[in-house]
């Protein structure tokens, strides 16, 4: 069976885990849809009190943040393993089992727990960016989309990065770092916004160490058939989620060395 | 080639030491102090195809440390170990795939899954075969009395059960060797004898190369043909168990009823164990004081109502071989 | 003073123990300064873009930023999860010792909650005061810094008023530990009235930026007491005998979710009893 195979076959055992506290997967549906609709309420309150920003107004917000939540969301849906990698499987041990079994280890914690749950986010992420789309003005060609769904790609590999890097840190840690959250959760708050409103160091932060910039920011630019105000290149816009697999693909490096790290020490 | 070659196998674990209280943990922020613990040290044994070998030692001995490289989770840090003619944490994937493992602390299937799913998942993570799944699986639900179980989630089962399945689970993709880590660890006796019961038809009736450890003696004397016996990192014993046990054993017991307050019996070679009000516990080597002497020169002097000769209990050999080998708890 | 020794005892307990968890206040105290930094970074945007509806704002840009930081520092006095310590013994049926002991559970329930977030909120907010209070300043940044409460008057409001909002919390606290205790779950609970909290506390955006319009009901609701209120006294927005009714509201808020908090509490043991713990 291959590994396409295999994930249906987890994906499919994964639900039927979870329909067995079907009133606990609901609440946290609706938890989530409820947490992630308040995202909003704070742009939308200082958009209220003062009007455009730089030229920006809340429906620009709105496509910013529905593009980096949809990837976050569509990430957060099969990364439960690498979330709760420390305290799971390096404190319990319980990554022997995964050793011992005849598959890549990225592709069994893949396989540990998909959420159903993060389908509250999802249709608020994609709701909040289609309205928001619609109150700016933008006409969906078939390039757009195409625009959108790369986008929407690079993100998830930057996230899914993000979440292979701190289980990777928990090699050493033995506990899942919730710092991690900042990049994550945090990362959401902050790319929400356009890189223009914040300090420069913060916005060389979000474009070349965690490129969240590059997976909302600038694609988003392209979508909505604007120029960088601070001036990148026509070019670099579209090109920018590439990114992420960048960013991925370091990700990886590090996890190989955790690997090896738990693979000489048994601890 | 023996089918599990293990030569001077050494490896070594540095620990962080932290002093106790809050000024220590506040040392151990800024400056961590490491102690290095030799978990192995030069251990070196083989394994044919089909054999079935008892590891026993006691906690911190080394014994899953060797299973733990033996099943390629973990790096010695020198030393060859070749299993089926591979070197087990190069070649992990088509290592794993031929051995089976049970960890009896740990569960391998999903708790909130029901056995038969969690089988049929592992069939697909190993790449079984499906008809040569079903027709093995069949097998094992038979053999381990697991079809009343099928249906139930992991999480509702006894702890008997779930040993039984998990042996299953361990056994779907038909492992030519197969590594118990404490496999009888907290259960009931009858689950204890069901679960011996298995290992050993597996053994004979598959050739299943099996490899147990066990702080239960009776497991070792019904199962295993073969112990090695592992102290401080090294291999002490490596034996059949019969010779094992005449050469710890060679200590007899005589258990005397006297008809009187139990006297004081000073004889050469002879030792008090124990004595509880007319009952004395004597111990003695019978190669060097033959039992009808010590038992003559009692009667001789005593009045004697019962007289029983025994042998010690298993664990008391192991016991008192650790200690011969300064090979206590670690 | 004996009777209360039970309670004291269970909250010294708790804080010291709480305290110990270091790493713990570290990463608490690095998440709230990403998102300190960006919430103010995004207010000075809006307050530069806008100069008339900035002067017409009900905080100057400085109480805005004093007000994020103190936010952050005392993000844990927020009764964000159920006691994961009551979560524990409903679920291990642990909770059956607490009804063995001759105390009163609400009470001691009612101090370790808030043992539990007063330690939690104690390191956190030291480092923050250092950082955004000491740090930005001597680094050129004191627009961004946290700043001294403008007027005596209004430190000695935020003085009364913090206690106050841990009473307060608690006792909304004990009501999530109730339900957690009458449904066997901390799951979805947690989650739903995080985003109340979040958003009714002034944590997502001071409650005075809010459209004027929902000034009145804001101001009045339970949760503007765990955290808007000392913060309005403290950066000086609330004075005078808006202070007081500030004030008021805390302490109302804190009785009626007390005395809300026993009755449901009777009510979930008994049954509790009834199935045998």
């Amino acid at each position: 069976m291959n590994s396409a195979a295999l994930l249906l076959r987890y994906f499919s055992a994964s639900l039927r885990s979870q329909l067995q506290y079907p009133g606990s997967a609901i609440m946290l549906g609706i938890g989530a849809f409820l947490t992630t609709i308040i995202d909003m309420l704070a742009a939308w309150a200082l958009f209220d009190r003062f009007g455009q920003v730089q030229g920006w107004g809340l429906g620009h917000i709105a496509v910013f943040y529905g593009v980096v939540s949809t990837s976050f969301a569509l990430t957060d849906f099969f990364t439960r393993g690498f979330d709760v990698f420390g305290g799971e499987f390096v404190k319990t041990g319980a990554f022997d089992r995964v050793l011992l079994r005849p598959r890549s280890p990225a592709l069994q914690l893949i396989g540990y727990e998909f959420r159903l749950s993060r389908f509250g986010r999802l249709a608020q992420a994609l709701l909040v960016l289609f309205v928001g789309a619609a109150v700016v003005g933008v006409t969906w060609s078939p390039d757009k989309i195409l625009l959108l769904a790369w986008t929407i790609t690079g993100g998830v590999a930057l996230f899914t990065g993000l979440l292979v890097l701190q289980a990777s840190f928990a090699f050493w840690t033995t506990e899942s770092l919730e710092v991690f959250n900042v990049l994550t959760y945090g990362g959401i708050q902050a790319a929400q916004f356009p890189l223009s409103l914040y300090a420069g160091w913060f916005r060389n932060f979000l474009i070349f160490v965690v490129p969240l910039g590059c997976v909302a920011y600038y694609p988003v630019l392209a979508i909505l058939d604007q120029p960088d105000p601070l001036g990148a290149p026509d070019w670099w816009l579209p090109t920018a989620p590439a990114m992420g697999f960048v960013f991925l693909a370091a990700s990886f490096l590090a996890w190989r060395a955790g690997i090896r790290r738990y693979t000489s020490t048994g601890s | 080639m023996p089918q599990i070659l293990v030569e001077d196998l050494a490896k070594t674990y540095r620990v962080a030491e932290r002093d106790p209280g809050l000024l220590g943990a506040v040392k151990g922020l800024v400056h961590r102090r490491h102690r290095t613990v030799e978990a192995l040290r030069n251990v070196s044994f083989s394994l044919e195809a089909g054999e079935l070998l008892g590891f026993i030692g006691p906690n911190g001995a080394g014994k899953s440390t060797t299973i733990k490289i033996l099943s390629g989770i973990l790096r010695p840090d020198s030393g060859t170990v070749l299993v089926n003619g591979r070197v087990p944490f190069t070649d992990r994937i088509a290592h794993v795939s031929r051995i089976g493992v049970v960890f009896g602390q740990r569960t391998q299937l999903w708790w909130d899954l029901p056995v038969i799913e969690g089988f049929d998942l592992l069939a697909d993570i190993y790449r079984v075969d499906s008809a040569r799944y079903r027709a093995n699986r069949d097998e094992l639900v038979d053999l381990l009395r697991l079809a009343p179980v099928l249906d139930q989630p992991v999480r509702q089962l006894s702890l008997g059960q779930r040993m039984r399945a998990e042996i299953a689970a361990a056994l779907l993709h038909e492992p030519d060797i197969l590594f118990l880590d404490e496999p009888t660890i907290g259960l009931d006796a009858p689950s204890k004898l069901a679960v011996r019961e298995v290992v050993a038809r597996l053994n004979r009736e598959r050739g299943v190369t099996v490899l147990l450890t066990t702080h239960d003696m009776h497991d070792i004397e019904a199962l295993a043909q073969r112990v090695i016996v592992i102290g401080h990192g090294q291999v002490l014993a490596d034996s059949p168990f019969e010779t094992l046990r005449a050469n710890v054993l060679a200590e007899r017991r005589l258990i005397v009823d006297f008809a009187h307050e139990a006297p004081d019996v000073t004889l050469p070679g002879v030792e008090i164990r124990s004595r509880r009000g007319q009952t004395l516990e004597l111990a003695f080597d019978p190669a060097r004081t033959p039992t009808p002497t010590v038992i003559a020169a009692i009667a001789a002097a005593h009045e004697v109502v019962d007289i029983h000769v025994g042998e010690p209990a298993i664990e008391e050999v192991i016991a008192r071989f650790y200690a011969l080998h300064g090979a206590g708890e670690a | 003073m004996d009777a209360a020794r039970p309670y004291l005892a269970a909250f010294s307990s708790r804080f010291l123990l709480m305290l110990q968890y270091r790493a713990a206040a570290i990463a608490g105290f690095a998440t709230q300064c990403w998102w300190g930094g960006i919430k103010v970074m995004i207010y000075a945007a809006f307050f530069a873009a806008a100069p008339a509806a900035a002067a017409a704002s009900p905080m100057t840009l400085a109480q805005v930023i004093t007000y994020t930081w103190l936010a952050q520092a005392l993000l844990a006095l927020t009764p964000w999860n159920a006691d994961p310590e009551v979560a524990l013994a409903v679920r291990t049926g642990a909770v059956a010792y607490d009804r063995l002991r001759p105390v009163d559970t609400y009470s001691l329930w009612y101090v370790r909650g808030g043992a539990w977030m007063a330690s939690r909120a104690l390191p956190r907010a030291a480092l923050m005061l250092l950082g955004a209070g000491l740090v930005l300043p001597l680094i050129g940044l004191s627009d961004w810094a946290w700043k001294p409460p403008p007027s005596f008057a209004a430190a000695a409001a935020f003085a009364i008023s913090l206690p106050l909002a841990l009473a307060l919390a608690t006792a909304f606290l004990m009501i999530v530990n109730i339900i957690v205790a009458a449904t066997l779950t901390d799951r979805g609970i947690n989650v739903l009235f995080n985003s109340l909290i979040i958003v009714f506390s002034g944590n997502l955006l001071p409650l005075a930026l809010y459209p004027d319009w929902a000034q009145t009901a804001l101001l009045i609701q339970p949760f503007a007491g765990m955290m808007d209120i000392p913060l309005r006294l403290y950066v000086g927005q609330l004075q005078g005998s808006e202070a007081l009714l500030g004030l008021g509201l805390q302490v109302f808020w804190t009785v009626a979710l007390i005395l809300l908090g026993r009755v449901a509490m009777a009510r979930v043991m008994r049954r509790l009893d009834v199935q045998g713990g």
